[in-house]
């Protein structure tokens, strides 16, 4: 009965998802705006962490399986992908690798940065 | 037998779960990222369906009771984020940097690419929201006017592309810090590539949960303003 709570909980949240949706004239999707109703709902504790922990963990795990559907549907795009196959897989490919590269190089700089003026603060107060 | 096949409800998931069995079944036992389960599953399911002659729509019908647990599998993603919520506090600029030079590189990245093979306009914006998550992405390509089922294949390759290749890459440039490798993976290849993330631990997996979430939001901001320069 927990697990059958805990889904019920997460549907409500996805179902208020879809009414901002409907709400707001946006291409932002139901699950994005339901994700950040549920970090907010934890946050301030009108949803605690056991109400919905176990059927979240679960959902995550099998997250990848509901991609299939989805990536199959590739036979059917097929067709209008085909002229331009060769140039949508370079730039998928040279994108993909550039996005992480940027991103995680910015981060990690900056989280260095940061960590570094910290010290740097924590130092000189010694100092006086 | 394909009337069985067609009108059943529930062969379309049973193959689709078969079909992530064997994925599974290879990536333990050759343990190779390029034996990422999502990608041989999706390879089984198609050539079934093509050696069965059963037309997607057919297959769709009972693997969408599949594809329906997606809204709320990402509304869980909330979950994680929470567990690591100081983290996500002490590192706030950190990761607002990192989400939007992600976002901006990638844009500018098939920008310059497009113009580099002289797509068109209706080409360049079917690709220009090919990082972020599939129902972002088919929203911004349909407004830009782009063609919506080329710009979900597209998604769905960069995500496993992104699940395959991202801790080499990581390994690669040197990013090591678990908060960098979440948002890389979350930014470039979205919920497919949480997945990895997650595999990784848990505050490269919450991490990578924002991204999804931050970038899509950034790029419906951006987008449109790239998408007037070819």
């Amino acid at each position: 009965m927990k697990l059958l709570y805990q889904f019920g909980i997460i549907l409500f949240v996805s179902f208020l998802g879809e009414i901002l949706y409907l709400a707001i004239p946006l291409p932002i999707p139901a699950s994005v705006y339901g994700l950040i109703l549920m970090l907010v709902a934890l946050c301030t504790g009108i949803i605690k962490l056991k109400q919905v922990k176990e059927a979240a963990t679960f959902l995550i795990e099998i997250m990848p399986v509901m991609f299939i559907p989805a990536a199959a549907g590739l036979l059917d795009s097929w067709s209008s992908l085909k002229p331009i196959w060769i140039p949508v897989i370079l730039i998928t490919i040279i994108t993909t690798v550039i996005v992480i590269a940027v991103t995680g190089q910015a981060t990690q700089y900056l989280i260095h940065r940061e960590n570094k003026n910290k010290r740097e603060i924590q130092k000189n107060g010694g100092k006086k | 037998m394909k009337s069985l096949l067609i009108d059943s409800m529930f062969f379309g998931a049973v193959i689709s779960l078969t079909a992530y069995g064997i994925g599974l079944f290879l990536k333990k036992k050759f343990k190779l990222a390029v034996l990422n389960p999502l990608l041989i599953a999706s390879l089984c399911v198609i050539a079934v369906l093509l050696l069965l002659n059963v037309e997607y729509k057919h297959y769709y019908e009972s693997a969408k009771y599949i594809s329906y647990l997606l809204t709320p599998a990402t509304v869980c993603l909330a979950v994680p984020l929470y567990q690591q919520l100081e983290l996500l506090k002490k590192n706030l600029k950190a990761i607002a940097g990192g989400i939007t030079a992600g976002v901006l590189s990638s844009l500018l990245g098939v920008f310059l690419l497009a113009k580099l093979f002289s797509l068109t306009h209706e080409q360049y914006v079917t690709l220009l929201p090919k990082s972020i998550t599939t129902a972002i992405g088919m929203g911004i390509s349909a407004e830009l006017g782009g063609i919506e089922t080329i710009t979900v294949a597209v998604i769905i390759v960069t995500g496993i592309l992104g699940n395959m290749t991202a801790e080499f890459i990581c390994k690669l440039c040197r990013i090591q810090e678990p908060v960098a490798k979440g948002l890389a993976i979350g930014t470039a290849s979205h919920a497919i590539g949480t997945t990895k993330a997650m595999e990784l631990g848990e505050i490269e997996g919450a991490m990578s949960s924002l991204a999804i979430a931050v970038a899509g939001l950034l790029t419906v901001l951006c987008a449109s303003v790239f998408a007037n320069l070819i």
